[in-house]
């Protein structure tokens, strides 16, 4: 199976990579441009066929290292 | 004779001026313990975390490292009462581990700061800070990318209410919550700090006024 974990600062948690992404978009003329967050992506497979057992898995990795949870957030999609 | 314990990541850098800064400041024996050691040496007093870029800062800063066997003997030390500061690196490390609230983020303005930072000493009461004998400030160097200590709201109310803000910088060098340089935990035994005693604990480096946290430390074992 196929796992892919997105992390992602919280709302409320000043993004300063996002600001200065942001800052250098409006330079280059993309004006309209706000509130950019920049995040993570992590994939990796997993053995066996189980999507639910998967996504408890993989929240479980969340948990205790791929996110902090004081920080950020996560989002877990499974697919065969 | 005291003894004091340096843990060594992969990745970290001030390992050896930890130990340096140790020797010489209180005459303690330093043992350098590696991060896949379950085990830290019998009759430790004090342990320290040291700065760097454990695992390079991969994922998150100190994150891999507060998953490594090392810590375990760090969380049973620190809840048997036994001294542990954790240093730039070394804080992150004890946020990343749940030994200390809050995290740090990447430093407001984007920039690596590195100079010498003045501290208010907001809690002299505590083992770390009861050496600089009623002394309100502290001048070391900070050396940080990623210095910027966040907390909710709540927490950063608890932190201020129960004396756990242990330094605030004068002038915020890196956008932190309240301007807090250094934390200990409920408990009192954990000290986490983003500046570096280690790098002034000599009047020849600038300062001496690293060498008294140390002194402190260790004067409570």
């Amino acid at each position: 199976m196929k796992a892919r974990v997105e992390v992602f600062l919280k709302a409320g948690v000043l993004d300063v990579q996002g600001k200065a992404i942001e800052g250098a978009l409006h330079g280059l003329g993309f004006s309209g441009v706000s509130s950019v967050r920049v995040g993570k992506t992590i994939s990796f497979d997993l053995p066996g066929d189980d999507a639910q057992a998967a996504h408890e898995q993989v929240t479980a990795m969340c948990e205790t290292l791929l996110a902090n949870t004081v920080i950020e957030g996560y989002r877990v999609e499974i697919a065969a | 004779m005291t003894r004091a314990a340096v843990v060594v990541f992969p990745g970290s850098n001030c390992d050896r001026d930890c130990k340096t800064a140790i020797e010489r400041s209180t005459g303690a024996s330093v043992d350098m313990v590696w991060h896949q050691d379950s085990d830290l040496p019998a009759g430790v007093d004090l342990v320290v975390l040291p700065g760097g870029f454990s695992y390079g800062d991969y994922l998150r800063c100190g994150a891999m490292a507060a998953q490594s066997p090392v810590m375990g003997a760090v969380r049973a030390a620190a809840d048997r009462g036994v001294a542990v500061v954790g240093i730039c690196n070394g804080f992150q490390v004890l946020c990343e581990a749940g030994i200390l609230p809050g995290a740090l983020l990447r430093n407001a303005a984007l920039k690596y700061v590195c100079k010498f930072v003045e501290l208010d000493i907001v809690n002299g009461q505590t083992r770390f800070t009861a050496g600089y004998g009623g002394r309100r400030d502290a001048m070391m160097t900070v050396g940080n990318g990623e210095g910027n200590f966040f907390a909710d709201e709540d927490t950063l109310d608890r932190l201020e209410g129960e004396g756990q803000v242990v330094f605030r910088y004068r002038t915020n060098p890196n956008g932190s919550a309240r301007g807090i340089a250094g934390i200990v935990n409920v408990r009192g035994n954990v000290l986490g700090l983003m500046p570096h005693p280690d790098r002034s604990f000599e009047a020849e480096l600038g300062s001496a006024d690293g060498a008294v946290l140390f002194q402190s430390a260790l004067a409570s074992a």
